[in-house]
């Protein structure tokens, strides 16, 4: 297959459209516009294809609800304050068991921020987000190829669990190119009694997120929960790098899990042993895979474009396995290796040795 | 092996095009590339940057701590990228518009005029190609053919007409260098 060069923006639309998304719904906002402008250029060329400029991130999110309830692969996307606009809406969709794709660019917050890579919306999109008992899928791909495989995978998971599912990248991920070659994605399957498309002569159908009774509600809820569950066991994925040997283990997702990467290779040559454990879903995180690296490591730094978010996470995967240290840059900050190697270097001095 | 290059300039010059078209023949080559601008709320006439890695194996971080080679379309570039470029690196100047030169001596330095080379060839949106000839010779990451090449596919049909004179303004380039060490 034809390897091409794409910015990780574009790369998001044409796996969506070959995954078959069939509506897009979106508002401007940097640093993900050129997801709509992909979108609005291809995604008439796609048969059937939808596309969508609303009046706001609001509409948006509820506009791929319509659409996923009549049946349709829809995604929108933003970026950090735009998807917060759009957590009502989420939280709608996973009471209502909408599937979904939902791409958050991250920018440096809080409130505007500014346009920066950032990993501040990792407790948003991994909490929930919105209102009430739920969970989100939340994929952090860190290469333009992930991107490609991750897009086309979070359409598979969003109507296998009926769930709305977030890609979580960021500034960086967005815009920088890498060559990728697009996989053939996979047949869909989801079972047309879901979709409303209109009852006929039969029974009619409806969706709702509204259950007044609260016996009711209890038990939609723990339905809901028992799904959850089931994600948390089936889906956790991860990647490991230089494990073995390693007296001290880094980890980070997404752009800062790049950077870490080539730290530790910088520090390789200087013979420290270092490994990175990087998480490809942040919900459900690997937590057991994680904690069952800490029979043979016992230091860990965690390194995030935030100041410690996934942390707790990992205090809760390692707390009493393993010593974990944080070291942090939130705002829009974006280390060089070399910077990040430098601080890498002073804790394995303290630590290990 | 991995390079890595930060080109640098005036949003207009064709900065970020000459990040994009470097990449995409590395790609063409078989080389592991990452392509990382600098984006932000830039316009014509404001700064604009890119760093292209070029590598034979997995490439970790797109971020350049050290950079082998700078292309320095300006001034404020030049002050802006000198002190990352590592030891015995080299600069690029397009020494047109800059009369500026590197404080560093422990970097190799290449002073092209693009700008006026391109004015004589009749069109000044070529400074960046020429600027890529003289790059290409220097560095041998790819060969001319796979760069120019490359830049008539990333083109495309909508500018085939610009593909001459890409041609024309690469080899300016290229024999500049040429006619300087000859």
């Amino acid at each position: 297959m034809n390897k091409v060069l794409m910015s990780g923006n574009f790369i998001i639309c044409e796996a969506a459209i070959r995954a078959g998304c069939r509506f897009y719904a979106g508002y401007p906002i940097t640093p993900q516009n050129e997801i709509p402008e992909y979108m609005a250029e291809h995604m008439r060329k796609a048969e059937g294809g939808i596309f969508i400029q609303s009046e706001s991130e609001i509409v948006a999110i509820n506009m791929i609800a319509g659409a996923s309830a009549a049946g349709l692969r829809a995604m929108t996307s933003s970026s950090s304050p735009g998807i917060s606009l759009k957590q009502e809406g989420i939280s709608s969709m996973a009471a209502c068991e909408l599937p979904g794709v939902v791409v958050n660019i991250m920018r440096g917050g809080p409130g505007l921020g500014n346009i920066r890579p950032s990993q501040g919306d990792y407790f948003q999109a991994t909490r929930g987000g919105g209102h009430g008992d739920y969970r989100t899928i939340v994929l952090a791909p860190a290469t333009c190829q992930e991107l490609a495989d991750l897009t086309m995978a979070a359409f598979d998971l969003a109507d296998k669990y009926r769930n709305p599912v977030m890609i979580l990248a960021d500034g960086m991920m967005g815009q920088m190119m890498e060559p990728v070659t697009f996989k053939k994605p996979k047949p869909r399957i989801y079972n047309k009694k879901f979709m409303l498309q209109g009852a006929g002569s039969g029974k009619s159908k409806f969706i709702r997120g509204l259950i007044l009774d609260p016996i009711d509600m209890e038990e939609h809820n723990w339905k809901l929960a028992r799904k959850y569950e089931v994600i948390s066991k089936k889906e956790p994925r991860h990647e490991e790098y230089n494990i073995n040997n390693a007296k001290m283990i880094i980890v980070a997702y997404g752009t800062a899990a790049r950077i870490a990467k080539g730290a530790i290779k910088r520090l390789q040559n200087n013979g420290m042993n270092i490994g990175l454990f990087r998480p490809v879903t942040l919900w459900p995180f690997p937590e057991q895979q994680l904690r069952s690296l800490s029979a043979k490591v016992k230091n860990y730094l965690v390194f995030e474009m935030s100041t410690g978010q996934m942390l707790e996470d990992i205090r809760l995967a390692l707390q009493g396995y393993a010593d974990i240290r944080f070291h942090g840059r939130p705002g829009g900050a974006v280390p060089t290796p070399a910077e990040l190697a430098n601080v890498i270097a002073r804790i394995y001095e303290r630590t290990v040795k | 092996m991995i390079v890595k290059t930060i080109f640098s300039g005036f949003g207009g010059q064709g900065v970020l095009m000459m990040g994009v078209s470097l990449a995409h023949s590395g790609m063409n080559k078989g080389f592991h590339v990452t392509y990382l601008p600098a984006y932000g709320a830039e316009m014509r006439g404001g700064t604009a940057n890119c760093t292209v890695a070029i590598a034979d194996e997995e490439i970790a971080s797109p971020v350049a701590s050290e950079p082998n080679f700078l292309v320095a379309m300006n001034s404020p570039s030049l002050f802006s990228f000198q002190n990352k470029v590592i030891v015995e690196g080299t600069i690029f100047l397009n020494s047109s518009i800059t009369n500026d030169r590197p404080h560093r001596h422990d970097v190799k330095v290449f002073c092209i005029p693009c700008s006026d080379i391109a004015q004589d060839l009749g069109n000044i949106r070529v400074a960046n190609i020429i600027m890529m000839g003289a790059f290409i010779k220097v560095t041998g990451i790819v060969t001319s053919e796979i760069y120019l090449n490359s830049l008539e596919s990333i083109m495309g049909s909508r500018k085939k007409s610009l593909a001459e004179i890409n041609r024309k303004a690469f080899a300016a380039g290229f024999d500049y260098l040429k006619n300087q060490q000859g």
